[in-house]
């Protein structure tokens, strides 16, 4: 068993970790973009234009109301027609544009995590203690330094546990673009299984490698957590 | 096309999918709500060591990609093809359907667990010891006092699960069950017109929506004899204040 998993030609390790590879890079290419999403969402559905509010809360609902497969499909197809279009109107008759499945990817799981992130980021930004920001500015604090020295580090603290569980969420729908032929791990692994006709065999080592890095993902959050707690009573 | 003209075209098989998304949906649901309670009882109750074979379980459900789930239960059953043909389990298998639903449930007979176990434990200790202080025994406290408070707590948890899982039974499509999102790309598939992507985000919001009214309708039902704080505010209801 351990010889098809094996690295060279006789075995599939190579392969899969260079799907492990991309599995990794989305996700953490996603991460960023996601919180860049999450924190306008945030921002606008805290508004006081009421518009911007509207338009905030209504991105959050529909966002975590649609299956993540589904907003990838139309990300992947719907951005894909727009840009073939765009490419036909600028100069008909060219080539068609190709919509990188590795940008739908991070298109479509940002904007999912962004519209939870938005949420967790909301009520971090909520529980914030009033009394502070009130001595802020009682001691003449501009509002940026407001932000950037009381409101940003504490959102961090009551935050990190909510974000911590969208990563893994989004750790683990990282594995739906393979249905868009990105070459991540779970494609990876159809292809090996379709080589080696050993499905169980394969589906279950690459379960395995997204369980351990869930487990190490656990571990690190909770060390960061401790550490953004350091300090703080526990009441 | 018209968006519109796509809906009048298809609409059939639309519906056959939000049919099949439900189903899907609600028999997952259900398979897993029978099999929680015994087990959120053994993560709350049992010793560590008797409660080890299910941590294990439930943390690799959470853990792993339900989509790698489904193609272990689907695509990996056929490693074991003879040795199942024997059993006569073949045919179950074989249908990409029942594969879906058992992966399914047995993903959210994981969280469902945790969420009930959660509930479990936040029953007040004094409410069992009264219940034992005036001779009830074990299974009549489950199913009198524990059961009930544990459910009116975990209630709210309990639907966004059922929500996840409505939203994860689109990944049923990838295994060809026709469900919402399988029905979807199958049009898509021949018409090429975008909108019918844009009807089924419609057609799942609009069944997410229907299931929180729904449920909380159900929430209160369970906390009818609470009351809701506004109305009938009598000497006996405790004044209202930060809860412990």
């Amino acid at each position: 068993m351990f010889e098809i998993l094996s690295f060279g030609d006789a075995g599939w390790g190579d392969e899969i970790l260079a799907g492990l590879a991309i599995t990794v890079e989305l996700a953490i290419v996603t991460l960023p973009v996601g919180l860049l999403i999450g924190f306008a969402a945030a921002f606008a559905s805290m508004s006081r234009n009421r518009a911007l509010r509207a338009v905030g809360f209504g991105y959050t609902t529909i966002m975590r109301g649609l299956p993540e497969i589904l907003t990838l499909f139309v990300v992947y197809n719907g951005v894909g027609l727009l840009l073939n279009k765009t490419a036909q109107w600028w100069s008909p008759g060219g080539d068609n544009i190709e919509f990188s499945p590795f940008a739908a990817g991070v298109t479509a799981l940002g904007m999912v995590f962004g519209a939870f992130a938005g949420e967790v980021l909301r009520g971090a930004f909520n529980s914030l203690d009033e009394g502070q920001m009130e001595a802020g500015r009682a001691i003449g604090m501009t509002p940026r330094q407001i932000f950037f020295r009381i409101r940003l580090p504490q959102v961090w603290r009551f935050a990190l546990p909510g974000l911590g569980n969208l990563w893994i969420n989004m750790l683990k729908d990282t594995a739906l673009v393979s249905i868009i032929a990105l070459d991540d791990l779970m494609r990876m692994t159809k292809v090996a299984v379709g080589v080696t006709k050993q499905p169980f065999t394969f589906y279950l080592f690459a379960c395995l490698i997204y369980w351990a890095m869930c487990v190490l993902s656990e571990i690190v959050l909770a060390q960061m957590e401790r550490r953004a707690n350091r300090g703080i009573r526990r009441a | 096309m018209n968006p519109l003209d796509i809906l009048i075209q298809y609409w059939p098989r639309l519906l056959d999918g939000t049919l099949m998304t439900i189903k899907l949906t609600f028999l997952g649901a259900l398979i897993a709500a029978i099999f929680s309670p015994m087990f959120a009882l053994i993560r709350a109750n049992a010793s560590p060591v008797a409660q080890a074979p299910l941590r294990f379980y439930i943390s690799f459900m959470r853990g792993t990609p339900i989509l790698g789930q489904l193609f272990l239960i689907y695509y990996g059953s056929g490693q074991f093809r003879p040795f199942l043909q024997e059993w006569g389990l073949w045919t179950f298998f074989r249908d990409p359907f029942n594969c879906a639903l058992l992966a399914f449930a047995l993903n959210s007979t994981a969280y469902q667990t945790e969420i009930l176990r959660g509930g479990i434990m936040g029953v007040a200790r004094g409410e069992v010891e009264a219940a034992k202080a005036i001779g009830m025994r074990r299974v009549k406290i489950l199913r009198r006092v524990v059961f009930p408070h544990a459910y009116r707590i975990a209630w709210p948890a309990l639907g966004n699960e059922i929500i996840l899982l409505m939203k994860a039974s689109a990944l049923a499509s990838v295994v060809t069950v026709f469900d919402i999102m399988g029905r979807t790309r199958q049009i898509f598939s021949r018409s090429f017109d975008f909108s019918v992507y844009l009807w089924a985000a419609l057609i799942y919001l609009c069944i997410t929506a229907i299931f929180v009214l729904l449920w909380r309708q159900g929430e209160r039902m369970l906390s009818r004899h609470i009351g809701s704080p506004s109305d009938s505010r009598s000497i006996l209801t405790p004044p209202e204040g930060p809860k412990a």
